[in-house]
Protein backbone atom coordinates (compact mmCIF):
# COMPACT_ATOMS: atom_id res chain seq x y z
CA UNK A 1 0.00 0.00 0.00
CA UNK A 2 1.39 3.37 -0.98
CA UNK A 3 1.74 6.20 1.45
CA UNK A 4 -0.98 8.16 -0.37
CA UNK A 5 -3.45 5.32 0.09
CA UNK A 6 -2.54 5.05 3.75
CA UNK A 7 -3.27 8.72 4.30
CA UNK A 8 -6.55 8.47 2.40
CA UNK A 9 -7.75 5.47 4.40
CA UNK A 10 -6.64 6.95 7.67
CA UNK A 11 -8.32 10.32 7.08
CA UNK A 12 -11.61 8.90 5.85
CA UNK A 13 -11.68 6.70 8.92
CA UNK A 14 -11.02 9.57 11.30
CA UNK A 15 -13.70 11.71 9.67
CA UNK A 16 -16.29 9.01 10.15
CA UNK A 17 -15.11 8.41 13.74
CA UNK A 18 -15.32 12.12 14.44
CA UNK A 19 -18.85 12.26 13.10
CA UNK A 20 -19.73 9.27 15.21
CA UNK A 21 -18.49 10.92 18.39
CA UNK A 22 -19.92 14.33 17.51
CA UNK A 23 -23.36 12.79 17.23
CA UNK A 24 -23.06 11.70 20.87
CA UNK A 25 -22.40 15.25 22.14
CA UNK A 26 -25.70 16.98 22.97
CA UNK A 27 -26.12 20.16 20.93
CA UNK A 28 -25.50 23.41 22.79
CA UNK A 29 -22.75 21.96 25.00
CA UNK A 30 -20.02 23.20 22.71
CA UNK A 31 -20.54 26.75 21.52
CA UNK A 32 -18.94 28.97 18.94
CA UNK A 33 -18.66 32.72 19.38
CA UNK A 34 -20.22 34.43 16.34
CA UNK A 35 -17.75 37.27 16.77
CA UNK A 36 -14.29 35.69 17.26
CA UNK A 37 -15.30 32.13 16.30
CA UNK A 38 -13.64 30.65 19.36
CA UNK A 39 -15.22 27.35 20.46
CA UNK A 40 -15.78 26.65 24.14
CA UNK A 41 -17.75 24.58 26.63
CA UNK A 42 -21.04 26.48 27.06
CA UNK A 43 -20.70 26.93 30.82
CA UNK A 44 -17.65 29.12 30.30
CA UNK A 45 -19.97 31.85 28.96
CA UNK A 46 -21.29 32.09 32.51
CA UNK A 47 -24.55 33.58 33.74
CA UNK A 48 -24.01 36.72 31.62
CA UNK A 49 -23.59 34.69 28.42
CA UNK A 50 -20.34 36.34 27.35
CA UNK A 51 -17.64 34.82 25.12
CA UNK A 52 -14.70 33.92 27.43
CA UNK A 53 -12.23 34.75 24.64
CA UNK A 54 -13.32 38.13 23.24
CA UNK A 55 -16.01 39.46 25.57
CA UNK A 56 -18.82 39.46 23.00
CA UNK A 57 -22.22 39.20 24.68
CA UNK A 58 -24.48 36.56 23.18
CA UNK A 59 -27.95 37.67 22.09
CA UNK A 60 -30.39 36.82 24.86
CA UNK A 61 -34.13 37.27 25.29
CA UNK A 62 -35.39 40.43 26.94
CA UNK A 63 -36.58 38.43 29.95
CA UNK A 64 -33.15 36.91 30.47
CA UNK A 65 -31.56 40.34 30.11
CA UNK A 66 -33.93 41.75 32.70
CA UNK A 67 -32.74 39.14 35.21
CA UNK A 68 -29.17 40.36 34.70
CA UNK A 69 -30.21 43.90 35.64
CA UNK A 70 -32.69 43.95 38.46
CA UNK A 71 -35.12 41.95 40.55
CA UNK A 72 -37.44 44.90 41.11
CA UNK A 73 -39.56 45.40 38.05
CA UNK A 74 -43.19 46.33 37.49
CA UNK A 75 -44.13 45.67 33.88
CA UNK A 76 -46.19 48.07 31.75
CA UNK A 77 -48.43 47.55 28.71
CA UNK A 78 -48.03 43.78 28.47
CA UNK A 79 -50.98 43.25 26.11
CA UNK A 80 -49.94 45.31 23.08
CA UNK A 81 -49.96 43.19 19.96
CA UNK A 82 -49.70 44.06 16.27
CA UNK A 83 -52.91 44.39 14.25
CA UNK A 84 -51.08 43.54 11.01
CA UNK A 85 -51.79 46.95 9.46
CA UNK A 86 -50.72 46.10 5.91
CA UNK A 87 -52.29 42.61 5.93
CA UNK A 88 -48.98 41.07 5.02
CA UNK A 89 -49.05 37.43 3.89
CA UNK A 90 -47.98 34.90 6.53
CA UNK A 91 -47.16 37.63 9.05
CA UNK A 92 -49.51 36.29 11.74
CA UNK A 93 -47.73 32.93 11.67
CA UNK A 94 -44.34 34.64 12.02
CA UNK A 95 -45.63 36.65 14.98
CA UNK A 96 -46.95 33.55 16.75
CA UNK A 97 -43.61 31.81 16.32
CA UNK A 98 -41.72 34.80 17.73
CA UNK A 99 -44.17 35.06 20.62
CA UNK A 100 -43.60 31.48 21.70
CA UNK A 101 -39.82 31.81 21.35
CA UNK A 102 -39.59 34.95 23.50
CA UNK A 103 -42.70 34.78 25.74
CA UNK A 104 -43.49 38.33 24.63
CA UNK A 105 -46.38 39.81 22.63
CA UNK A 106 -43.86 41.80 20.62
CA UNK A 107 -40.17 42.66 20.68
CA UNK A 108 -39.74 44.74 23.86
CA UNK A 109 -40.44 44.73 27.58
CA UNK A 110 -40.99 47.99 29.40
CA UNK A 111 -41.76 48.96 32.94
CA UNK A 112 -40.71 50.67 36.13
CA UNK A 113 -37.53 49.23 37.56
CA UNK A 114 -35.16 49.86 40.40
CA UNK A 115 -31.54 49.79 39.25
CA UNK A 116 -28.98 50.10 42.04
CA UNK A 117 -31.56 51.86 44.25
CA UNK A 118 -32.70 54.29 41.55
CA UNK A 119 -36.20 54.14 40.05
CA UNK A 120 -36.16 54.30 36.26
CA UNK A 121 -38.36 53.59 33.28
CA UNK A 122 -36.66 50.56 31.76
CA UNK A 123 -37.03 49.20 28.24
CA UNK A 124 -35.32 46.11 26.84
CA UNK A 125 -35.68 45.21 23.18
CA UNK A 126 -35.59 41.53 22.29
CA UNK A 127 -33.21 40.67 19.45
CA UNK A 128 -34.85 37.26 19.11
CA UNK A 129 -38.33 38.62 18.27
CA UNK A 130 -38.20 38.88 14.44
CA UNK A 131 -34.67 40.33 14.82
CA UNK A 132 -35.95 42.95 17.25
CA UNK A 133 -37.51 44.73 14.29
CA UNK A 134 -39.56 47.85 14.98
CA UNK A 135 -43.29 47.48 14.42
CA UNK A 136 -46.48 49.09 15.69
CA UNK A 137 -46.74 47.05 18.91
CA UNK A 138 -43.20 47.42 20.26
CA UNK A 139 -43.13 50.98 18.88
CA UNK A 140 -46.26 51.83 20.84
CA UNK A 141 -44.85 50.22 23.96
CA UNK A 142 -41.64 52.23 23.75
CA UNK A 143 -43.64 55.41 23.11
CA UNK A 144 -45.82 54.77 26.17
CA UNK A 145 -42.72 54.08 28.23
CA UNK A 146 -41.36 57.54 27.42
CA UNK A 147 -44.79 59.08 28.07
CA UNK A 148 -45.16 57.34 31.43
CA UNK A 149 -41.59 58.28 32.34
CA UNK A 150 -42.42 61.91 31.54
CA UNK A 151 -45.57 61.80 33.69
CA UNK A 152 -43.79 60.07 36.57
CA UNK A 153 -40.64 62.20 36.27
CA UNK A 154 -38.44 59.14 35.73
CA UNK A 155 -35.22 58.86 33.74
CA UNK A 156 -35.28 56.32 30.91
CA UNK A 157 -32.82 53.46 30.43
CA UNK A 158 -33.38 51.73 27.10
CA UNK A 159 -31.49 48.67 25.86
CA UNK A 160 -31.68 48.70 22.06
CA UNK A 161 -31.40 45.73 19.72
CA UNK A 162 -33.02 45.72 16.34
CA UNK A 163 -32.62 44.67 12.74
CA UNK A 164 -34.40 47.96 11.88
CA UNK A 165 -37.87 48.64 10.57
CA UNK A 166 -40.28 45.69 10.45
CA UNK A 167 -40.77 45.21 6.72
CA UNK A 168 -44.13 43.47 7.19
CA UNK A 169 -45.61 46.65 8.69
CA UNK A 170 -44.52 48.97 5.87
CA UNK A 171 -45.19 52.67 6.35
CA UNK A 172 -46.57 51.97 9.85
CA UNK A 173 -43.10 50.84 10.85
CA UNK A 174 -41.50 53.99 9.40
CA UNK A 175 -44.00 56.16 11.30
CA UNK A 176 -42.87 54.59 14.61
CA UNK A 177 -39.58 56.44 14.18
CA UNK A 178 -41.35 59.81 14.23
CA UNK A 179 -43.81 58.74 16.92
CA UNK A 180 -41.12 57.56 19.34
CA UNK A 181 -38.88 60.56 18.54
CA UNK A 182 -41.73 62.85 19.57
CA UNK A 183 -42.09 61.00 22.89
CA UNK A 184 -38.32 61.26 23.41
CA UNK A 185 -38.55 65.00 22.70
CA UNK A 186 -41.30 65.48 25.29
CA UNK A 187 -39.33 63.49 27.86
CA UNK A 188 -36.25 65.62 27.14
CA UNK A 189 -38.27 68.85 27.34
CA UNK A 190 -39.27 67.86 30.89
CA UNK A 191 -35.58 67.90 31.80
CA UNK A 192 -35.37 64.16 32.28
CA UNK A 193 -32.36 62.02 31.36
CA UNK A 194 -32.29 59.24 28.77
CA UNK A 195 -29.56 56.58 28.71
CA UNK A 196 -29.36 54.19 25.77
CA UNK A 197 -27.42 50.93 25.93
CA UNK A 198 -26.57 49.67 22.45
CA UNK A 199 -26.81 45.88 22.26
CA UNK A 200 -26.02 43.54 19.39
CA UNK A 201 -27.33 44.32 16.81
CA UNK A 202 -28.71 47.87 16.69
CA UNK A 203 -29.35 48.93 13.10
CA UNK A 204 -31.62 50.59 10.53
CA UNK A 205 -34.56 52.70 11.62
CA UNK A 206 -33.82 52.19 15.30
CA UNK A 207 -30.31 53.61 14.87
CA UNK A 208 -31.84 56.39 12.75
CA UNK A 209 -34.19 57.40 15.55
CA UNK A 210 -34.38 56.75 19.30
CA UNK A 211 -31.16 54.69 19.67
CA UNK A 212 -29.27 57.82 18.58
CA UNK A 213 -31.28 60.35 20.58
CA UNK A 214 -30.08 59.54 24.09
CA UNK A 215 -28.20 61.94 26.36
CA UNK A 216 -25.70 59.25 27.28
CA UNK A 217 -24.97 56.28 25.07
CA UNK A 218 -23.35 53.11 26.41
CA UNK A 219 -22.67 49.97 24.40
CA UNK A 220 -21.82 46.33 24.93
CA UNK A 221 -18.46 45.08 23.67
CA UNK A 222 -18.32 43.91 20.04
CA UNK A 223 -21.98 44.79 19.39
CA UNK A 224 -22.93 45.78 15.85
CA UNK A 225 -24.21 49.37 15.57
CA UNK A 226 -25.03 50.90 12.21
CA UNK A 227 -27.67 52.22 9.86
CA UNK A 228 -27.30 50.47 6.49
CA UNK A 229 -26.58 46.74 6.37
CA UNK A 230 -22.97 45.89 5.58
CA UNK A 231 -23.95 43.76 2.58
CA UNK A 232 -25.87 46.67 1.02
CA UNK A 233 -22.94 49.05 1.53
CA UNK A 234 -20.55 46.54 -0.04
CA UNK A 235 -22.82 46.16 -3.05
CA UNK A 236 -23.12 49.94 -3.38
CA UNK A 237 -19.41 50.72 -3.28
CA UNK A 238 -18.35 47.42 -4.85
CA UNK A 239 -15.77 46.80 -2.16
CA UNK A 240 -15.41 44.45 0.80
CA UNK A 241 -15.51 46.08 4.23
CA UNK A 242 -13.62 44.87 7.29
CA UNK A 243 -15.63 42.63 9.65
CA UNK A 244 -15.55 45.22 12.43
CA UNK A 245 -16.70 48.11 10.19
CA UNK A 246 -19.86 48.66 12.23
CA UNK A 247 -18.56 47.52 15.62
CA UNK A 248 -19.30 49.73 18.62
CA UNK A 249 -15.52 49.90 19.11
CA UNK A 250 -15.35 51.78 15.79
CA UNK A 251 -18.42 53.87 16.63
CA UNK A 252 -16.68 54.82 19.86
CA UNK A 253 -13.59 55.95 17.95
CA UNK A 254 -15.78 57.99 15.60
CA UNK A 255 -17.36 59.73 18.58
CA UNK A 256 -20.88 58.29 18.70
CA UNK A 257 -20.65 56.38 21.98
CA UNK A 258 -19.72 57.50 25.50
CA UNK A 259 -18.43 54.19 26.84
CA UNK A 260 -18.25 50.50 26.06
CA UNK A 261 -19.19 48.57 29.18
CA UNK A 262 -19.03 44.82 29.79
CA UNK A 263 -22.38 43.13 30.37
CA UNK A 264 -21.51 42.31 33.95
CA UNK A 265 -20.55 45.91 34.74
CA UNK A 266 -23.65 47.55 33.20
CA UNK A 267 -25.90 47.69 36.30
CA UNK A 268 -23.10 49.20 38.34
CA UNK A 269 -22.29 51.75 35.64
CA UNK A 270 -25.97 52.73 35.36
CA UNK A 271 -26.03 53.18 39.13
CA UNK A 272 -22.97 55.42 38.95
CA UNK A 273 -24.56 57.58 36.26
CA UNK A 274 -27.95 57.71 37.96
CA UNK A 275 -26.33 58.84 41.21
CA UNK A 276 -25.20 61.99 39.38
CA UNK A 277 -28.22 62.43 37.10
CA UNK A 278 -30.70 62.00 39.95
CA UNK A 279 -28.77 63.92 42.59
CA UNK A 280 -30.56 66.78 44.32
CA UNK A 281 -29.96 69.91 42.23
CA UNK A 282 -28.46 73.23 43.27
CA UNK A 283 -31.12 75.49 44.62
CA UNK A 284 -33.63 72.66 45.13
CA UNK A 285 -35.61 72.97 48.35
CA UNK A 286 -34.92 70.26 50.96
CA UNK B 1 -48.24 46.95 -16.18
CA UNK B 2 -50.19 46.87 -12.91
CA UNK B 3 -51.28 50.10 -11.23
CA UNK B 4 -48.44 49.83 -8.73
CA UNK B 5 -45.87 49.26 -11.46
CA UNK B 6 -47.09 52.25 -13.46
CA UNK B 7 -47.00 54.44 -10.33
CA UNK B 8 -43.41 53.36 -9.66
CA UNK B 9 -42.45 54.02 -13.28
CA UNK B 10 -44.07 57.47 -13.05
CA UNK B 11 -42.38 58.19 -9.72
CA UNK B 12 -38.99 57.33 -11.21
CA UNK B 13 -39.51 59.07 -14.55
CA UNK B 14 -36.82 61.40 -15.85
CA UNK B 15 -39.32 64.26 -15.91
CA UNK B 16 -39.13 64.38 -12.12
CA UNK B 17 -35.38 64.02 -11.82
CA UNK B 18 -34.51 67.71 -11.97
CA UNK B 19 -36.03 69.43 -8.98
CA UNK B 20 -34.70 72.86 -10.05
CA UNK B 21 -37.38 72.86 -12.76
CA UNK B 22 -40.06 72.07 -10.18
CA UNK B 23 -38.76 74.82 -7.88
CA UNK B 24 -38.99 77.22 -10.85
CA UNK B 25 -42.60 76.24 -11.46
CA UNK B 26 -43.62 76.79 -7.84
CA UNK B 27 -41.41 79.55 -6.44
CA UNK B 28 -39.79 82.83 -7.44
CA UNK B 29 -36.55 84.56 -6.41
CA UNK B 30 -34.92 81.24 -5.45
CA UNK B 31 -31.54 81.82 -3.85
CA UNK B 32 -29.59 78.61 -3.28
CA UNK B 33 -27.52 78.18 -0.14
CA UNK B 34 -24.57 75.83 -0.09
CA UNK B 35 -22.88 73.57 2.39
CA UNK B 36 -23.55 72.33 5.89
CA UNK B 37 -20.97 74.90 7.09
CA UNK B 38 -19.20 72.09 8.91
CA UNK B 39 -17.57 69.69 6.48
CA UNK B 40 -19.16 69.67 3.05
CA UNK B 41 -21.81 70.42 0.47
CA UNK B 42 -23.97 67.51 -0.65
CA UNK B 43 -25.42 68.07 -4.15
CA UNK B 44 -28.20 65.54 -3.40
CA UNK B 45 -29.82 68.12 -1.12
CA UNK B 46 -30.73 71.53 -2.50
CA UNK B 47 -31.61 74.19 0.02
CA UNK B 48 -32.31 77.86 -0.18
CA UNK B 49 -34.63 80.80 0.32
CA UNK B 50 -37.36 81.84 -2.09
CA UNK B 51 -40.82 83.33 -2.38
CA UNK B 52 -44.15 81.58 -2.75
CA UNK B 53 -46.80 83.96 -4.12
CA UNK B 54 -44.69 86.85 -2.86
CA UNK B 55 -44.17 85.56 0.68
CA UNK B 56 -40.79 84.27 1.92
CA UNK B 57 -40.18 80.56 2.42
CA UNK B 58 -37.24 78.20 2.88
CA UNK B 59 -37.11 75.30 0.48
CA UNK B 60 -35.27 72.01 0.86
CA UNK B 61 -35.33 69.44 -1.91
CA UNK B 62 -33.62 66.24 -2.91
CA UNK B 63 -32.13 66.23 -6.38
CA UNK B 64 -31.44 63.26 -8.66
CA UNK B 65 -30.35 65.18 -11.74
CA UNK B 66 -30.70 64.27 -15.41
CA UNK B 67 -27.13 63.89 -16.63
CA UNK B 68 -24.95 60.94 -15.74
CA UNK B 69 -22.47 63.25 -13.96
CA UNK B 70 -25.23 64.74 -11.82
CA UNK B 71 -26.59 61.34 -10.99
CA UNK B 72 -23.19 60.09 -9.94
CA UNK B 73 -22.64 63.20 -7.81
CA UNK B 74 -26.04 62.96 -6.12
CA UNK B 75 -26.01 59.13 -5.95
CA UNK B 76 -29.41 59.25 -7.69
CA UNK B 77 -30.77 61.64 -5.13
CA UNK B 78 -29.51 59.84 -2.03
CA UNK B 79 -28.30 62.31 0.61
CA UNK B 80 -25.18 61.89 2.71
CA UNK B 81 -24.86 63.12 6.30
CA UNK B 82 -23.64 66.50 5.01
CA UNK B 83 -26.91 66.80 3.08
CA UNK B 84 -28.96 66.24 6.21
CA UNK B 85 -26.81 68.74 8.07
CA UNK B 86 -27.39 71.29 5.29
CA UNK B 87 -31.10 70.60 5.48
CA UNK B 88 -31.15 71.10 9.26
CA UNK B 89 -29.07 74.25 9.01
CA UNK B 90 -31.54 75.84 6.58
CA UNK B 91 -34.55 74.64 8.58
CA UNK B 92 -33.10 76.32 11.68
CA UNK B 93 -32.52 79.48 9.67
CA UNK B 94 -36.15 79.39 8.54
CA UNK B 95 -37.27 79.03 12.15
CA UNK B 96 -35.18 82.02 13.17
CA UNK B 97 -36.55 84.16 10.34
CA UNK B 98 -40.09 82.81 10.86
CA UNK B 99 -40.29 81.52 7.29
CA UNK B 100 -42.46 78.48 6.51
CA UNK B 101 -40.54 75.47 5.14
CA UNK B 102 -41.30 73.55 1.97
CA UNK B 103 -39.61 70.18 1.41
CA UNK B 104 -39.73 68.50 -2.00
CA UNK B 105 -38.82 64.82 -1.86
CA UNK B 106 -37.53 62.51 -4.54
CA UNK B 107 -35.11 60.07 -2.99
CA UNK B 108 -34.83 56.28 -2.84
CA UNK B 109 -33.28 56.76 0.62
CA UNK B 110 -30.15 57.91 2.39
CA UNK B 111 -26.94 57.01 0.53
CA UNK B 112 -25.67 53.58 1.64
CA UNK B 113 -21.98 54.37 1.22
CA UNK B 114 -19.15 53.45 3.58
CA UNK B 115 -18.13 57.05 4.32
CA UNK B 116 -21.75 58.08 4.85
CA UNK B 117 -22.20 55.21 7.28
CA UNK B 118 -18.98 55.95 9.14
CA UNK B 119 -19.75 59.64 9.48
CA UNK B 120 -23.11 59.04 11.12
CA UNK B 121 -25.86 58.66 8.52
CA UNK B 122 -28.19 57.06 11.08
CA UNK B 123 -27.34 59.62 13.75
CA UNK B 124 -28.02 62.56 11.40
CA UNK B 125 -31.40 61.17 10.37
CA UNK B 126 -32.27 60.64 14.05
CA UNK B 127 -31.32 64.24 14.79
CA UNK B 128 -33.25 65.70 11.87
CA UNK B 129 -36.41 63.79 12.76
CA UNK B 130 -36.13 65.02 16.33
CA UNK B 131 -35.45 68.64 15.32
CA UNK B 132 -38.14 68.80 12.62
CA UNK B 133 -40.77 67.79 15.15
CA UNK B 134 -39.78 70.84 17.22
CA UNK B 135 -39.58 73.53 14.51
CA UNK B 136 -41.85 76.45 15.35
CA UNK B 137 -42.71 77.24 11.72
CA UNK B 138 -45.14 75.51 9.34
CA UNK B 139 -43.68 72.69 7.21
CA UNK B 140 -45.26 71.48 3.98
CA UNK B 141 -43.84 68.39 2.26
CA UNK B 142 -44.54 67.40 -1.32
CA UNK B 143 -43.42 63.93 -2.38
CA UNK B 144 -42.54 64.40 -6.02
CA UNK B 145 -41.30 60.94 -6.99
CA UNK B 146 -39.73 58.43 -4.63
CA UNK B 147 -39.70 58.71 -0.85
CA UNK B 148 -37.91 55.79 0.73
CA UNK B 149 -37.02 54.93 4.30
CA UNK B 150 -35.63 57.06 7.10
CA UNK B 151 -33.78 59.08 4.47
CA UNK B 152 -37.15 60.45 3.31
CA UNK B 153 -38.72 60.65 6.78
CA UNK B 154 -35.86 62.95 7.82
CA UNK B 155 -37.44 65.53 5.46
CA UNK B 156 -41.08 64.63 6.07
CA UNK B 157 -41.87 65.18 9.77
CA UNK B 158 -44.20 67.91 8.59
CA UNK B 159 -47.59 69.55 9.15
CA UNK B 160 -48.85 68.66 5.69
CA UNK B 161 -47.59 65.78 3.55
CA UNK B 162 -48.79 65.74 -0.04
CA UNK B 163 -48.03 63.20 -2.76
CA UNK B 164 -48.25 63.35 -6.52
CA UNK B 165 -50.50 60.72 -8.11
CA UNK B 166 -47.39 59.10 -9.55
CA UNK B 167 -45.22 58.97 -6.48
CA UNK B 168 -44.39 56.43 -3.79
CA UNK B 169 -43.65 56.50 -0.07
CA UNK B 170 -42.38 53.42 1.71
CA UNK B 171 -40.37 51.99 4.56
CA UNK B 172 -37.65 51.04 2.06
CA UNK B 173 -37.19 50.97 -1.72
CA UNK B 174 -38.79 47.87 -3.32
CA UNK B 175 -35.27 46.64 -4.16
CA UNK B 176 -34.12 47.02 -0.55
CA UNK B 177 -37.30 45.38 0.70
CA UNK B 178 -36.80 42.38 -1.60
CA UNK B 179 -33.18 42.15 -0.56
CA UNK B 180 -34.10 42.00 3.13
CA UNK B 181 -37.12 39.71 2.80
CA UNK B 182 -35.84 37.28 0.19
CA UNK B 183 -32.15 38.21 -0.18
CA UNK B 184 -32.76 39.05 -3.84
CA UNK B 185 -33.12 42.64 -5.05
CA UNK B 186 -34.45 41.37 -8.39
CA UNK B 187 -37.74 40.50 -6.75
CA UNK B 188 -38.57 44.21 -6.48
CA UNK B 189 -41.78 43.83 -8.50
CA UNK B 190 -43.07 41.18 -6.12
CA UNK B 191 -42.07 43.43 -3.19
CA UNK B 192 -43.80 46.49 -4.63
CA UNK B 193 -47.12 44.63 -4.78
CA UNK B 194 -46.96 43.79 -1.08
CA UNK B 195 -45.54 47.09 0.13
CA UNK B 196 -48.60 49.30 -0.25
CA UNK B 197 -46.56 52.32 -1.24
CA UNK B 198 -49.19 54.02 -3.43
CA UNK B 199 -50.69 57.44 -2.61
CA UNK B 200 -54.31 56.28 -2.51
CA UNK B 201 -53.62 53.57 0.09
CA UNK B 202 -51.43 55.89 2.16
CA UNK B 203 -54.16 58.55 2.11
CA UNK B 204 -56.70 55.99 3.39
CA UNK B 205 -54.32 55.21 6.27
CA UNK B 206 -53.93 58.96 6.98
CA UNK B 207 -50.18 58.60 6.47
CA UNK B 208 -50.39 61.59 4.10
CA UNK B 209 -52.80 64.49 3.78
CA UNK B 210 -53.47 64.88 0.10
CA UNK B 211 -52.94 63.31 -3.34
CA UNK B 212 -52.11 65.75 -6.13
CA UNK B 213 -53.00 65.07 -9.76
CA UNK B 214 -49.89 65.41 -11.95
CA UNK B 215 -51.29 68.30 -14.01
CA UNK B 216 -51.58 70.55 -10.95
CA UNK B 217 -47.88 71.34 -11.26
CA UNK B 218 -48.08 72.59 -14.84
CA UNK B 219 -51.41 74.41 -14.68
CA UNK B 220 -50.35 76.44 -11.64
CA UNK B 221 -53.03 75.11 -9.30
CA UNK B 222 -50.48 73.35 -7.06
CA UNK B 223 -48.85 76.68 -6.35
CA UNK B 224 -52.23 78.12 -5.41
CA UNK B 225 -53.03 75.16 -3.19
CA UNK B 226 -49.65 75.39 -1.43
CA UNK B 227 -50.09 79.10 -0.85
CA UNK B 228 -53.50 78.48 0.72
CA UNK B 229 -52.26 75.65 2.91
CA UNK B 230 -49.23 77.55 4.21
CA UNK B 231 -51.39 80.61 4.79
CA UNK B 232 -53.69 78.53 7.00
CA UNK B 233 -50.79 76.91 8.87
CA UNK B 234 -49.04 80.24 9.40
CA UNK B 235 -52.12 81.64 11.10
CA UNK B 236 -52.26 78.85 13.63
CA UNK B 237 -50.99 79.31 17.12
CA UNK B 238 -47.50 77.72 17.34
CA UNK B 239 -48.30 75.42 20.25
CA UNK B 240 -51.39 74.20 18.40
CA UNK B 241 -49.35 73.65 15.26
CA UNK B 242 -46.77 71.54 17.12
CA UNK B 243 -49.47 69.60 18.95
CA UNK B 244 -51.18 68.72 15.66
CA UNK B 245 -47.87 67.71 14.09
CA UNK B 246 -47.16 65.41 17.04
CA UNK B 247 -50.70 63.97 17.06
CA UNK B 248 -50.44 63.07 13.40
CA UNK B 249 -47.57 60.66 14.08
CA UNK B 250 -48.89 59.57 17.49
CA UNK B 251 -51.79 57.70 15.90
CA UNK B 252 -49.59 55.05 14.26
Amino acid sequence: MSLGEHVKRFSSRSVSMLKHYQAKVPSGIWQECPHCHASFYFKRAGQYRVCPECGYGFRVTAHRRLKMLTKQFEEWDTDLETKDPTEFPDYDRKIKKAQSATHLKDGVITGRAIIEDYPVALGIMDPLFIMGSLGTANGERITRMFEKATDQQLPVVLFTASGGARMQEGIYSLMQMAKISQAVNNHAAAGLAYIAVIMDPTTGGVTASFASQADITLAEPKALFGFTGKRVIEQTINKQLPDDFQSVENSYKRGFIDEIVSREEIPHRLGQLLSILEAKKWGDAK
Amino acid sequence: MTDTQSIIAGARSDRKANVYEIIDQLLTDFYELHGDHIVGDDPAVIAGLAKLSGFPVAVIATQKGNSLEDRMATHFGSPEPAGYRKSLRVMKLAEKLNFPIITLINTPGAYPGADAEASGQGQMIAKNISEMLKLKVPILTVIIGEAGSGGALALACSDQIWMFENSMYSVLSPEGFASIMWKDAHLADKAAKLMRLTPDWLLKQHAIHRVIPENMLTDGSLKTAMTGAIHDLAHQDVSKLLKKRADFFRRF
